[in-house]
């Protein structure tokens, strides 16, 4: 579905954030990304819709190949991939509702976004999905009205109406609380379940990552070191992807996360 | 804010080391020693008789100016609403012609940095830095006196201003709510409508009624190179030196201004 061939960035400063990174994403598999600050996780999904540009390698979306896309081209592939982001990205003064129809702007002309005259199609499906995030009754009100939880919820609707065959999801919980942050990840993986949607979720507790998720890709420096299930991660591991610490701690609390989970 | 080690070892703390006090210490020296001197220069080059006969003088005036001569009103009413148009629709074609220039003036959205940018700021510095009776002198030339000499001057005047601040608010825009848009897949124009405009609305709200403020001001003045408004019978009266009308026409001028001040300040209150 998705797959990236040697995808290397190296910045103008002449930081090397990726280093020719391979990875490829099945269909409806959700992959935790996890690292460091500073490994290149954010500069490796910004690399696949190309808010920041690749300096070298391939990125093929199905069989299109993204990194020499003329910027026509790519607004249509962009359309594919719905992305979520760390500070939940809304625009502040416009409402809810304006942020969720957002997500539709690849599909509507100029003149329809400007004049907010989008199909009834669109409008029906944003109320649908605010209603299934449970934010139907925020739908006029405006973003900076709402808490972190819920801005993130519209974040994910703005991201789901675009109807993508992907998401890049860039630390969906790190300025949410521990209930919340779970809240938020269980509803990203349950979303991508229900329409067989792939997504890279980076995030940096690992904990979290382990209870939802099917698979961890771990990245250090801008190169992959770990490729596993979740159970795989194990203290050697860790240490290879963040460094020396006692890692016994994290991992004994996501098996009790997990038995909670499970009871 | 300095450490400094004494000889016996102890640490103090200073705002400034013995150096620095030594050094402003003498600069303050030498700043009242030009002071005195410039004093006693511009002191020989006043004839003080003039001066000490101001007082009597501005009394004479104001003697002969008061009461303001009520019945002139009449003839104030038309170039006053001249005055306010002037303000008015200069502003709103200052405006128009502003937005482009900021975008193209500010680093995140200029087309680019090397061509565009430059000659925005160039419209920009010169349009701001000639006054608009100046504008207006030379628009009197070319398009003949009255009104619309008046508004095309307030508007060329204005278009530096309104675009300097523009391209300000446009620069610190937040750029991850752009970045959300342009990942929907956006084209250029919808990032602009839904990432950067909702963000600049305040600020342009904001500079559209401070401009219209001070653009009141200005365009009761553009009158006395002949611009149209209020100022052409200002300066036939101080012609022939009609205290009384000057008076009156002082008076409709300050409250205009602040009626302008009271709509801007409501303005302003409602949007931020």
């Amino acid at each position: 579905m998705l797959r990236l061939e040697g995808l290397d960035k190296t910045y103008a400063t002449g930081d090397r954030a990726l280093k020719a990174v391979d990875l490829e994403v099945s269909k409806g598999q959700v992959l935790a990304l996890i690292g460091p600050s500073g490994a290149g996780k954010s500069t490796l999904i910004r690399c696949v819709n190309r808010l920041v540009e690749p300096t070298g390698g391939k990125a093929y979306l199905d069989d299109v190949e993204l990194t020499t896309l003329s910027s026509a081209a790519l607004r249509r592939e962009r359309r594919r991939m719905g992305m979520i982001f760390q500070e939940y990205a809304l625009v502040e003064r416009l409402t809810v509702m304006e942020n969720v129809l957002s997500g539709r702007l690849g599909y509507v002309g100029f003149w329809r976004s400007f004049l907010r005259r989008f199909p009834q199609s669109d409008v029906d499906e944003a109320y649908r999905l605010l209603d299934r995030v449970g934010l139907l009754h925020m739908a006029d009100k405006r973003a900076d009205e709402l808490s972190g939880g819920q801005r993130q919820r519209v974040g994910i609707c703005r991201a789901l109406i675009q109807n993508p065959a992907l998401l890049l999801v860039d630390e969906p919980t790190a300025s949410l609380d521990p209930k919340t942050s779970r809240e938020i990840m269980r509803l990203i993986v349950e979303m991508c379940r229900e329409r067989g949607l792939a997504a890279i979720i980076n995030i940096h507790d690992v904990a979290l990552a382990q209870m939802f998720v099917e698979r961890v890709v771990g990245l250090e420096l801008g190169a992959l070191v770990f490729d596993g299930t979740p159970d795989e991660l194990t203290p050697d591991v860790l240490t290879r992807i963040y460094g020396e610490e006692d890692w016994e701690a994290t991992i004994e609390k996501v098996d009790e996360d997990d038995n909670e989970a499970s009871q | 804010m300095v450490s400094i080690k004494r000889s016996d070892g102890s640490q103090v703390w200073r705002k400034r080391t013995t150096g620095q006090s030594m050094v402003r210490w003498f600069g303050w020296l030498v700043g009242v020693a030009v002071f005195v001197w410039a004093w006693n220069f511009i002191s020989e080059a006043t004839t003080w008789f003039f001066v000490w006969d101001a007082p009597r003088i501005a009394g004479d005036i104001f003697s002969r100016a008061t009461p303001p001569r009520w019945s002139y009103m009449e003839k104030l009413w038309e170039p006053i609403w001249d005055t306010l148009n002037i303000a008015t629709l200069g502003t709103i074609f200052a405006l128009f012609m502003a937005i482009p220039v900021a975008f193209m003036a500010a680093r995140n959205t200029t087309p680019s940095r090397w061509i565009v940018r430059p000659i925005a700021l160039l419209i920009i510095v010169s349009t701001r830095s000639i006054n608009s009776l100046i504008w207006a002198l030379l628009l009197i030339a070319i398009i003949g006196p009255g009104v619309f000499a008046g508004i095309v001057a307030i508007s060329i005047r204005s278009i530096g201003f309104c675009a300097k601040l523009l391209y300000e608010a446009i620069e610190e825009i937040n750029e991850v709510q752009v970045e959300a848009i342009t990942a929907t897949g956006a084209s250029k124009l919808q990032t602009m409508a839904y990432g950067i405009v909702p963000q600049i609305m305040p600020a342009f709200a904001g500079i559209a009624v401070f401009r219209w403020d001070i653009n009141i001001r200005e365009s009761t003045v553009l009158g006395l190179v002949g611009a149209g408004g209020i100022g052409l019978q200002l300066s036939s009266s101080l012609n022939v030196l009609a205290w009384p009308q000057v008076t009156l026409i002082l008076l409709v001028i300050l409250l205009a201004v602040v009626i302008g001040e009271w709509v801007s300040a409501k303005v302003r209150g409602a949007i931020i």
